[in-house]
C-alpha cells in the first residue's frame, strides 16, 4: 500500500494508525513563522466509527489503508454474525454483530447495503439511505388527525422504535431515513 | 501538492471590498513611514541563497531561490548606511495552502536605526492601531504567558513536563512526532495549540523574549536564563508578525548557519549554502537596529473580519 505524506492530507483519504483503519475527516495546517510545523487532523476510526483528533509532524508519512466499499445483499445473521454476498461475484462475506453497530436496526434479508472492506474483510456496514419497514406496534391514534403534529413512538420489523404521526398504524409500511431515524412516509 | 487547475475557476478569490482595503492599507503604511523618514526600498525577490531556517523552505529557480522574506537583502542595504527602511513585497515559501497560508504571499519589513525590540514593538503597536483601528497592544514576556496561562517555566522545564502538559490539553501526538521532537520543538507545539487561540480580545498581542533557542536572528541577552531579543505579535489568535534586536555578530552569525545547516541534515533536508554576502556585510558592520516582517494578508483577514485568507489575495496557489 502507498504511503502518504501530511501534504497528500485531504478529507476521504484512508489510512492506518496504529494498525487501525482512519478516514481522514479535517486536516488544519499549524505553522508558527518560526518553528516546527504540525498538521491537526481528525480522523474517524472506520471500525468503530468514533472520531480522534491526532497531531503529525508536517511530512511525516503513513501508510495507506487498503479500503474499499462495495454494495451487497445481506443474507441473514444466526445472532453472532451477520452474512453479506456481494451480487455479482456470489462472494460471501461475514461480519460480528457488534461491529455492525445501529445498521443491524435498520435492514431486512435481501437488502442491499454498503459494506467497507478493509484487506478483504468487512469492518462496517452502512444501511441505505431509506428503508421500507412494517410497523409491528403501535397505540392506535386518533382518528382524522392528519396534522401528523403530535405523534407516538412506533415499533417496526426489525426491532427500531421511531416517531410517527398519530394516524400511522400497526401493520402499515412506512418510509424511514436512517440516517436521521426520522419517519419520511406511509407507503402503499 | 496543490489543485490541479480548472478554467471553472478563474474569478478571483477576493472581493472588491478587500481590494480596496489592501489599497487603504499601502496608503496608510506609506504615509506611517514617510512621516517617520523610513524609506521605501525594494530588494529581489529571486537571489542566489535561500533562508537556513530548517522549518522554511524556499523555491528553487534555476540557480536562484525565490525569497522566503527579504531579510538577507535588507540587512545588506543597512550595512552600507542606507539608514532606516521597509519595504512592501512578496515572499515565497514552499508549504501548505490552508486557511491561514498560502505559499505566496504579501509581506511588510522594516528595519529603523538605533531602536532594540522593545522600541520597536512600540511602533508596530502603533502601525497596528492605525491600519487595524484597535486599542494598544498586551506586552508579556515568554516566560511569563507560560506560567500565567500553563503554569509551566519555559526557561526551565523538561521534556517530561512538557510532554505532560501537551497531553493535559488534548494534543494527541503520532508516535513518531512524539519521539522526535526536542525542548524547542515541544514549547512552539504548546505554543501553537494552546497558547496562541488564547491571544483574543479587541487588542494584539506582543509576546516578547524567548527562550534562547528560538533566537532565530536576534540578539541574545545574556544571564542566568538568557533570553532572545525577540518578539512575536499575535491578535485574535493568529500569528502576525516576528520582530529583533538584529544579530550583529559574523562570527555568531556563521555559527546559527551551521547550526540551521546541522539541523536540516538531521531532519533529512537539503543544506542551504549560507549567504557569505550577508556575513560579509556583517564583518563590515551591520548599525545597532531593530527589524520587524508581518504577514499583510493576515492583517487584512483581521480587518475585513474573515478566517480564509483567500478572501484576502486576488488569487490563491489554487487558482493563481
Amino acid at each position: 500500500m502507498a504511503t502518504y505524506s501530511t501534504n497528500e492530507f485531504r478529507g476521504g483519504l484512508k489510512v492506518l494508525l496504529d494498525g487501525v483503519p482512519y478516514n481522514i475527516l479535517e486536516n488544519e495546517f499549524v505553522k508558527p513563522g518560526k518553528g516546527q510545523a504540525f498538521n491537526r487532523v481528525k480522523l474517524r476510526n472506520l471500525k468503530t466509527g468514533r472520531v480522534i483528533e491526532r497531531t503529525f509532524k508536517s511530512g511525516e508519512t503513513v501508510e495507506g489503508a487498503d479500503v474499499s466499499e462495495l454494495e451487497m445483499q445481506y443474507m441473514y445473521n444466526d445472532g453472532n454474525v451477520w452474512h453479506f454476498m456481494d451480487p455479482k461475484s456470489y462472494e460471501q462475506y461475514e461480519i460480528p454483530t457488534d461491529a455492525l453497530g445501529d445498521t443491524a436496526l435498520w435492514i431486512k434479508e435481501q437488502d442491499l447495503c454498503m459494506v467497507l472492506l478493509w484487506n478483504g474483510q468487512a469492518i462496517s456496514v452502512l444501511p441505505p439511505n431509506f428503508v421500507v419497514l412494517e410497523i409491528v406496534e403501535t397505540d392506535p391514534g386518533v382518528r382524522g388527525d392528519t396534522s401528523g403534529g403530535g405523534g407516538k413512538p412506533a415499533k417496526l420489523e426489525t426491532g427500531a422504535v421511531v416517531r410517527v404521526p398519530l394516524f400511522v398504524q400497526t401493520g402499515e409500511l412506512i418510509k424511514v431515513d436512517t440516517r436521521t431515524a426520522e419517519y419520511v412516509s406511509r407507503v402503499k | 501538492m496543490y489543485q490541479e487547475s480548472n478554467k471553472n475557476n478563474w474569478q478571483p478569490t477576493a472581493k472588491n471590498a478587500a481590494l480596496h482595503a489592501r489599497a487603504e492599507f499601502y496608503q496608510k503604511i506609506r504615509g506611517f513611514f514617510a512621516a517617520r523618514n523610513v524609506l521605501e526600498v525594494e530588494t529581489p525577490l529571486m537571489a542566489a541563497c535561500g533562508v537556513t531556517d530548517p522549518y522554511i523552505q524556499a523555491f528553487p529557480v534555476k540557480d536562484k531561490y525565490l525569497q522566503t522574506s527579504p531579510e538577507y537583502a535588507m540587512k545588506r542595504m543597512l550595512a552600507a548606511d542606507c539608514g532606516s527602511i521597509y519595504q512592501i513585497c512578496k515572499a515565497f515559501r514552499m508549504e501548505e495552502a490552508g486557511n491561514f497560508h498560502n505559499p505566496e504571499f504579501t509581506m511588510i519589513e522594516w528595519y529603523r536605526l538605533g531602536f532594540d525590540h522593545l522600541q520597536l514593538m512600540q511602533e508596530t503597536d502603533e502601525l497596528l492601531q492605525l491600519l487595524l483601528d484597535c486599542p494598544p497592544a498586551n506586552r508579556i514576556t515568554y516566560h511569563d504567558l507560560f506560567m500565567q496561562k500553563l503554569g509551566i517555566n519555559p526557561l526551565t522545564a523538561d521534556l517530561l513536563t512538557l510532554q505532560q502538559c501537551a497531553t493535559q490539553h488534548g494534543i494527541n501526538l503520532t508516535a513518531t512526532a512524539a519521539q522526535d521532537l526536542t525542548i524547542t520543538d515541544w514549547l512552539q507545539l504548546i505554543m501553537s495549540h494552546v497558547i496562541e487561540p488564547q491571544l483574543t480580545g479587541s487588542s494584539p498581542w506582543f509576546v516578547y523574549d524567548f527562550p534562547a533557542a528560538q533566537a532565530a536572528l536576534a540578539k541574545v541577552i545574556p544571564g542566568e536564563f538568557p533570553v532572545a531579543a525577540r518578539f512575536e505579535v499575535y491578535m485574535e489568535g493568529l500569528e502576525l508578525g516576528n520582530g529583533y534586536y538584529e544579530l550583529q555578530d559574523p562570527q555568531e552569525q556563521s555559527k546559527r548557519f551551521a547550526a540551521d545547516n546541522q539541523k536540516r541534515a538531521q531532519e533529512g533536508i537539503a543544506t542551504m549554502q549560507p549567504d557569505e554576502r550577508l556575513v560579509a556585510a556583517l564583518e563590515v558592520g551591520l548599525p545597532d537596529c531593530a527589524g520587524i516582517a508581518m504577514g499583510i494578508d493576515r492583517m487584512l483577514m483581521l480587518k475585513l473580519k474573515t478566517k480564509n485568507i483567500a478572501d484576502v489575495i486576488s488569487f490563491t496557489i489554487n487558482n493563481a
